[in-house]
């Protein structure tokens, strides 16, 4: 782990030195969205109403992903999705724990 | 204000790219966050954000980490809109000196309940009647939330927060919700507009219409919060949804004073039997748990009856200017 | 115009005029020099010719400024922060209670470490309400990490303010600057001011050059909200960070020791006016035996009443004290160490505090010397109470006795209190 900076090193008035996207959310969750491809009507609502920004719509591929890293498990996705495409699920891995 | 119609579509805006970031440090299930993610997917250029004290303020801005793609500012509480009002006035004279290589930059000041409402309201005041071009984003959610829950002007009556807790003696909030967008309203500015996440398209055409008037606009943009309102983080936008057809939150614009109903409302106003009773709203949410007594219900019934009275007003004003 | 209120004058080449103003329409007129882009202020007496003055000037187009009429000081505050943060050069003015509404905003200010110059009108805080002259005012602010330098006139007033920007915006410094001139007594006193010509005034004083920070995107950017290079300015930052930030300003003010005596000199070379060495103006110290320490206007109260001593073989003399913040400890120690008998007056009170702030800080500042002069202290003037020739000679007597005796008697004394 590298040390934190001295009063020298670090950047005049607070002005922030990093993006928060190098902050990985995802580790908060206890639920975690698991997508029926074939329910997905790609209507994007789960894109646009991600509070993390975390589902992503990738049109050269034709394919939504979402990013497990930002994904707080919230479930407004899985509850929003008209055709229910969404589940919040355990993840298998942390079954047990 | 330009009378073209910003047109987008889900897909459009899936794929602008987010100017607030993930990777902040918002509840799970954040309504603000999402209020604010897609606000800033409705900028039209260059901005500058300036934000109070607050939720978003500080879930998004943790030395040295920062949310934020676009220049952001943040002083104190109160200060939003006084900050607002120095950024448009230095940008002003600077492009005047040939100092501010953009044609225009539109400022934006966020702010949630405490920072319009309440400790925020003279400086709000003070820059819409000086006519500062800016638009102001209220995310409300009703409480003081990032201080730990406690109640502002805009936390609705019976509401239990930990400064109005529900008690034996008190039952919650004994004040009705302070009427900000009336007050904004009677400030005479060119567009003041209500608006719900889970009316994503309305709302980005109302922050689109707020950035183009070329003075003050102010939004009141309601946003839910799990934590405070001890509701289900997954239901989120299902309460943004539920608040317009309850008509506890209506969705409407003023345009230059005229009142115009915005189409989730106005079918509800052509379809009364549409309105969902408050009843609906209210019940999965924590902070009104200890209305549904028989010793609170009177609470209850005074809450459908100030929707009531606050819609038919709404709707006699939205009548009239047609 | 006797000998000892005259500043110290060198010959110069600019040509200068001579303008009938009172302190705070000198304050406005420099400001007007300054290519100042964003005023925001709200008006309080004593200033309020600061910023009606200002008013004029912009009405008539004189000024390239940017000039908001905020609804409260708190918001004035505010807003020349922001308009600071977006790279604007601002300036604000205020006094008293509306100092004291900005409180918070002082602190962000210096914090935020936007360059904005503010004159303080100096008077009196409620209650009960007092609308004249005392330095209760900016004394409260001297821990918000703001440099303050106080002005003794009028003339001395415009020439601080137009060192001022220099000294906020130095890149050794960059930190807000408050000028204080005393309330009626300097703010409304009509005097003789030489003005500089525009030109020698914009030479001096220049634009605002941004530092470079280095933002989240990597880049190396000059120290603005720009839409060009996005900033994040004003974050939270937890205990694993706030000290550092708070040691940076610190470092800064050490800074500003330097900075405020160069600008000072920089600044005689073109006007031919100096004030002591920027930090400490004394006057007749060097062999004095009894002596009185002063801020602001009272001062050139003082010197008259030493000259009189003087005149009657009494070696007295007088210390101004022109820079409170950064505090130039080395300098007042310099200085007052071989006296014998020091009288600091403090024209504010720290109420249960054994004496006022410029009482502690002197006494704090002379803790190192060898040989510790008897210093005590003389609350005066609170209030706009009238403090003259009368009152100060009472001090020197007290000090003569003190010093004849050797021994300091109360610490802690009033001067034109009815006890």
């Amino acid at each position: 782990m590298s040390r934190e900076k001295t009063w020298k090193e670090i950047a005049l008035a607070g002005v922030c030195s990093k993006s928060s996207t190098s902050f990985m959310t995802g580790d908060w969750k206890t639920y975690q969205p698991v997508r029926d491809l074939e329910k997905c009507t790609k209507c994007l609502m789960c894109v646009l109403y991600c509070p993390e920004g975390a589902i992503k719509w990738l049109p050269d591929l034709g394919k939504i992903e979402i990013d497990h890293n930002f994904c707080k498990g919230c479930g407004v996705c899985a509850n929003e999705c008209p055709t229910k495409a969404i589940k919040m699920e355990i993840p298998e891995s942390a079954e047990g724990e | 204000m330009t009378t073209q119609e910003w047109k987008f579509t889900a897909k459009d805006i899936a794929l602008k790219p987010d100017m607030f970031l993930p990777g902040h440090r918002a509840c799970a299930g954040c309504g603000p966050a999402t209020v604010l993610r897609l606000v800033m997917k409705a900028t039209r250029g260059p901005t500058i954000v300036t934000e109070a004290t607050g939720c978003m303020e500080v879930a998004s801005s943790i030395y040295p980490y920062t949310s934020w793609a676009v220049p952001w500012l943040h002083t104190a509480f109160e200060t939003a809109a006084a900050n607002a009002s120095g950024i448009e006035a230095a940008l002003k004279i600077l492009k005047k000196k040939g100092k501010v290589k953009q044609d225009h930059v539109d400022v934006i000041a966020f702010a949630g309940d405490g920072g319009t409402y309440d400790i925020g309201i003279q400086a709000l005041s003070g820059a819409v009647e000086r006519g500062h071009d800016f638009l102001f984003v209220l995310y409300d959610n009703e409480g003081y939330m990032n201080t730990g829950i406690q109640r502002s002007g805009g936390t609705p009556l019976g509401a239990a927060t930990t400064t109005t807790p529900a008690g034996t003696v008190t039952p919650g909030k004994l004040q009705h919700k302070k009427p900000i967008t009336d007050i904004m309203i009677a400030h005479d500015m060119e567009y003041v507009a209500t608006a719900s996440p889970y009316y994503w398209k309305d709302l980005l055409q109302k922050v689109r219409k707020g950035l183009e008037v070329e003075g003050p606009a102010f939004l009141h943009i309601f946003a839910p919060c799990p934590r405070g309102w001890r509701s289900d983080p997954a239901k989120t936008i299902e309460y943004a949804k539920l608040a317009v057809e309850s008509c506890v939150f209506p969705l409407y614009e003023v345009v230059k004073g005229k009142y115009e109903l915005s189409t989730p409302s106005k079918l509800i106003a052509l379809a009364p039997q549409k309105k969902k009773p408050v009843m609906e709203y209210l019940k999965g949410q924590g902070r009104y748990r200890h209305l549904f007594t028989p010793q609170n219900k009177h609470i209850l019934d005074e809450i459908q009856h100030w929707t009531d009275e606050r819609w038919a007003k709404l709707q006699k004003k939205a009548e009239q200017a047609v | 115009m006797t000998k000892t209120k005259m500043a110290k004058a060198a010959k110069v080449d600019v040509k200068q005029e001579t303008m009938a103003m009172n302190g705070d329409e000198a304050v406005a007129y420099a400001v007007k020099q300054s290519d100042v882009d964003v005023v925001a202020a709200y008006p309080i007496t004593p200033q309020t010719i600061i910023v009606e003055k200002y008013s004029e000037y912009v009405a008539n187009g004189e000024v390239p400024t940017e000039f908001v009429c905020t609804e409260s000081e708190h918001s004035a505050m505010a807003a020349c922060i922001s308009a600071g943060a977006t790279g604007a050069r601002t300036f604000t003015a205020s006094a008293s209670a509306g100092l004291a509404l900005m409180h918070e905003m002082l602190f962000v200010a210096s914090g935020c470490r936007v360059p904005v110059v503010m004159a303080v009108a100096n008077r009196a805080l409620s209650a009960p309400l007092n609308i004249n002259g005392d330095q209760s005012d900016s004394m409260a602010e001297r821990d918000s990490g703001w440099i303050h330098l106080y002005a003794e006139n009028a003339q001395e007033a415009y020439d601080t303010i137009l060192q001022a920007f220099r000294i906020a915006e130095h890149v050794d410094v960059q930190l807000p600057v408050i000028v204080g001139l005393d309330g009626f007594i300097v703010s409304h006193s009509l005097e003789n001011v030489n003005t500089l010509p525009d030109r020698d005034v914009k030479a001096f004083v220049g634009e605002r050059v941004l530092i470079s920070v280095v933002t989240h995107e990597g880049k190396l950017a000059p120290f603005k909200l720009d839409p060009d290079s996005p900033m994040t300015m004003g974050p939270i930052a937890f205990p694993n960070y706030y000290f550092e930030f708070k040691r940076q300003q610190e470092e800064a003010m050490n800074n500003a020791l330097k900075v405020i005596q160069q600008v000072h000199d920089e600044y005689a070379k073109v006007s031919g006016r100096s004030y002591g060495n920027a930090l400490i103006d004394p006057y007749r110290l060097n062999d004095a035996e009894i002596a009185v320490v002063s801020v602001g206007s009272t001062s050139g109260t003082a010197k008259v009443v030493v000259d009189e001593l003087r005149s009657e073989g009494i070696k007295a003399g007088m210390m101004r004290l022109r820079t409170f913040r950064p505090f130039p400890a080395d300098e007042v120690r310099n200085a007052l160490k071989h006296v014998k008998a020091i009288a600091v007056m403090d024209k504010s009170m720290s109420f249960g505090g054994n004496g006022g702030a410029v009482f502690h800080e002197v006494r704090h500042a002379m803790y190192e010397a060898t040989a510790r002069p008897i210093i005590v202290n003389y609350i005066y003037g609170l209030g706009g109470r009238d403090t003259g020739i009368k009152d100060i000679k009472k001090i020197f007597n007290d000090l003569h006795i003190i010093s004849h005796n050797n021994r300091p008697g109360n610490s802690v004394n009033y001067v034109g209190l009815r006890e």
